[in-house]
């Protein structure tokens, strides 16, 4: 309640709640209470594309919080997604059961392929789907707390920071690709049946995926405009303009960013974890810089330390991305990178910073 | 070896200790509140600092002047944690020994600097820049939950009354002028309540008003506070210095009043490079 209160004293962000609000309710009732053959029905092809894009406006928001408020250019968020996405896809994995090629009822179909006749330890508990939820944050949360644990108290910043983020999410990339992982290797997770009992094929649990993408989304969104509206959120805020300054305060500039790395990264679990689902699978491609850098273009794009930029720009650049890959397939990373040129160059504050300089003139 | 400050509170007998003060308070039974002895620095040859020693007493208001690269600023880095010194002991009291703790430690334990170019947040609000230097606790869990209390919000109103901010309070920080800068950091140091105040260059970029009511500032805290005073301009440390400190490559050339020192043939020959 206090969190809503918080959210409506700013028009902008209200409209964003709205909006938000608006898409989360009406595409999935849509599709539940209409026939396949009304117009009102959306395909579900459609569906999943849009949850696939509300699970990346939380990745991109989560990155936000990060570079736009705390100045941490992380070019590896990426692979915090990935493992809540791992996470999730291990739980559907056990889900399979004896319904896979091989018949296994305990050993996922890779590991019988590859002669395995136990399974591994890091598997266990996965069948469980409380525990699997926890580990969409915990196995990230982790990560960021030891990645940054080790790097703020070094006092590793600016581009150094940014290079070690791209070197370990390009470690896990090669680490997940190799099949003694025990993660399918180069295939990833795939061919999953059903979440909770339901067929993840139906178009009810594809409705309420979407539902609980949107809702996710909602929940940060809140939460995210909480922080950075408490004391803690001007620390940060503090620390991304003068850092030194910070520390002559007495605050432990270490522990400010260390916190905000870890719950940005718990985030982006959530965002892979509602992802996997709608796409059916999960492979070590998840893991490429090029994946954290697109993360960054998002942000970027749509305009940073706003939080409802960052949802702009992640469905903005991916709804290009999917028209144009349609378009010109081989074309896509050039546009990305000249997107990138030209938001630096000409629109430093991205969609947002050019939205309010129209609101302006226009009051003006 | 033990140092100078060690050898003092050995001599303090144990028992009595613990009835004087309580452990990791800062211990004046002494007189002086910071130490500093044979501090050395050098960066890349560069003596910064050569064996410098310096007392400052509880209370005290103390200027310092000298030369450019005279190693006042490196003399506060030494202090605040953020330069580690080649040789030498700095101690705050008789038992806190600075050079085992860091930036937001000192800070905490009541040494709080303001800086040569004013460091203010610009993207904060006056009001914002205030409540985040408040002595509070600066834990992250405590900085998220934390909200102002009645007693808290009086205290940074307070502030902004004796830094004349109090009209611009909700103006973001970013939009002050570099004089009206220089007094919100100082009314952060204030925030701060700190023991030791070190004020690098105050006055630079005030008019003579603002110059004035620094001077009344900083002479009022005294006593209650040790500060102490870099600055360049003669007429300001004439106007509030009762004992100025001379440095002069790295070490303290002579110290006494401001008339002694202006006297001093050593000091006029560095000044006038001689």
């Amino acid at each position: 309640m206090k969190l809503l209160t918080l959210a409506t004293q700013d028009k902008t962000c209200t409209t964003v709640l709205m909006v938000l609000a608006a898409v989360t309710l009406i595409i999935p009732l849509c599709n539940l209470l209409t026939p396949a053959d009304s117009p009102l029905h959306f395909s579900a092809y459609t569906v999943s594309l849009i949850g696939k894009y509300l699970t990346f406006a939380l990745l991109g928001m989560s990155l936000d919080l990060v570079w736009g408020y705390c100045g941490i250019l992380a070019l590896g968020h990426g692979a915090f997604f990935a493992l809540g996405g791992y996470a999730m896809g291990m739980y559907l994995m056990r889900q399979i059961g004896t319904r896979g090629v091989y018949g296994d009822p305990l050993l996922p179909d890779f590991m019988v392929f590859l002669n395995w006749k136990e399974l591994p330890w890091y598997w266990f508990g996965f069948d469980n789907f409380g525990f699997a939820m926890l580990m969409v944050v915990l196995a990230p949360g982790a990560l960021a707390f030891v990645f940054g644990w080790l790097a703020f108290r070094s006092r590793v910043t600016g581009v150094y920071l940014s290079i070690i983020t791209q070197a370990l999410t390009y470690a896990l990339l090669l680490a997940f690709f190799r099949n003694e992982m025990g993660f399918g290797g180069n295939n990833g997770l795939t061919d999953f049946k059903d979440i909770l009992g339901f067929n993840i094929q139906s178009e009810a649990v594809r409705s309420v995926l979407f539902f609980l993408s949107g809702f996710s989304l909602i929940i940060a969104f809140l939460l995210c405009r909480w922080i950075t509206g408490t004391k803690l959120g001007r620390v940060v805020t503090a620390i991304r303009d003068q850092e030194s300054r910070v520390r002559f305060l007495g605050y432990r500039v270490e522990m400010f960013k260390l916190w905000i790395f870890v719950f940005a990264a718990m985030l982006a679990g959530v965002a892979g974890a509602l992802y996997v689902p709608q796409v059916g699978i999960i492979n070590p491609s998840e893991f490429t810089p090029l994946n954290s850098l697109e993360i960054v273009v998002w942000v970027a794009m749509g305009g940073r330390g706003t939080l409802y930029g960052a949802i702009i720009g992640a469905v903005v650049v991916n709804y290009s991305k999917t028209v144009l890959t349609g378009l010109m397939p081989d074309a896509w990373l050039f546009i990305l990178g000249g997107l990138f040129v030209v938001i630096t160059v000409l629109l430093p504050d991205g969609i947002v910073g050019l939205m309010r300089r129209k609101l302006k003139e226009k009051q003006a | 070896m033990k140092t100078w400050a060690e050898s003092y509170s050995d001599e303090v007998d144990a028992s009595n200790v613990s009835t004087l003060f309580v452990e990791g308070e800062v211990d004046t039974r002494h007189g002086p509140i910071l130490y500093m002895e044979d501090v050395s620095v050098s960066f890349d040859g560069f003596k910064a600092l050569n064996k410098l020693s310096l007392f400052i007493d509880a209370g005290e208001l103390r200027c310092m002047i000298g030369p450019n690269g005279a190693g006042k600023s490196t003399m506060m880095d030494v202090i605040t944690g953020k330069t580690k010194p080649d040789a030498g002991s700095v101690f705050f009291g008789q038992t806190i020994d600075l050079l085992k703790m860091d930036e937001p430690a000192i800070a905490q334990a009541g040494i709080c600097r303001k800086f040569q170019k004013p460091s203010v947040f610009d993207a904060l609000s006056v009001f914002e820049n205030l409540e985040l230097a408040l002595q509070t606790d600066k834990g992250a869990w405590n900085t998220l939950f934390f909200r102002l209390s009645g007693e808290q919000r009086d205290r940074i109103g307070d502030v902004m009354d004796t830094v004349g901010l109090t009209a611009l309070a909700h103006s973001r920080a970013g939009i002050l002028s570099h004089g009206q800068k220089q007094w919100l950091e100082i009314g952060m140091l204030l925030m701060q309540e700190p023991k030791v105040m070190l004020v690098d260059e105050p006055i630079a970029g005030m008019t003579h008003q603002e110059i004035e009511r620094t001077a009344e500032l900083l002479l009022s805290l005294q006593g209650e506070r040790s500060l102490v005073v870099v600055e360049h301009d003669m007429e300001f440390v004439r106007s509030i210095a009762r004992k100025v400190t001379v440095l002069h490559e790295g070490s303290v050339l002579t110290e006494g009043t401001m008339d002694e020192v202006q006297n001093d043939p050593r000091v006029i020959q560095v000044y006038l490079g001689g």
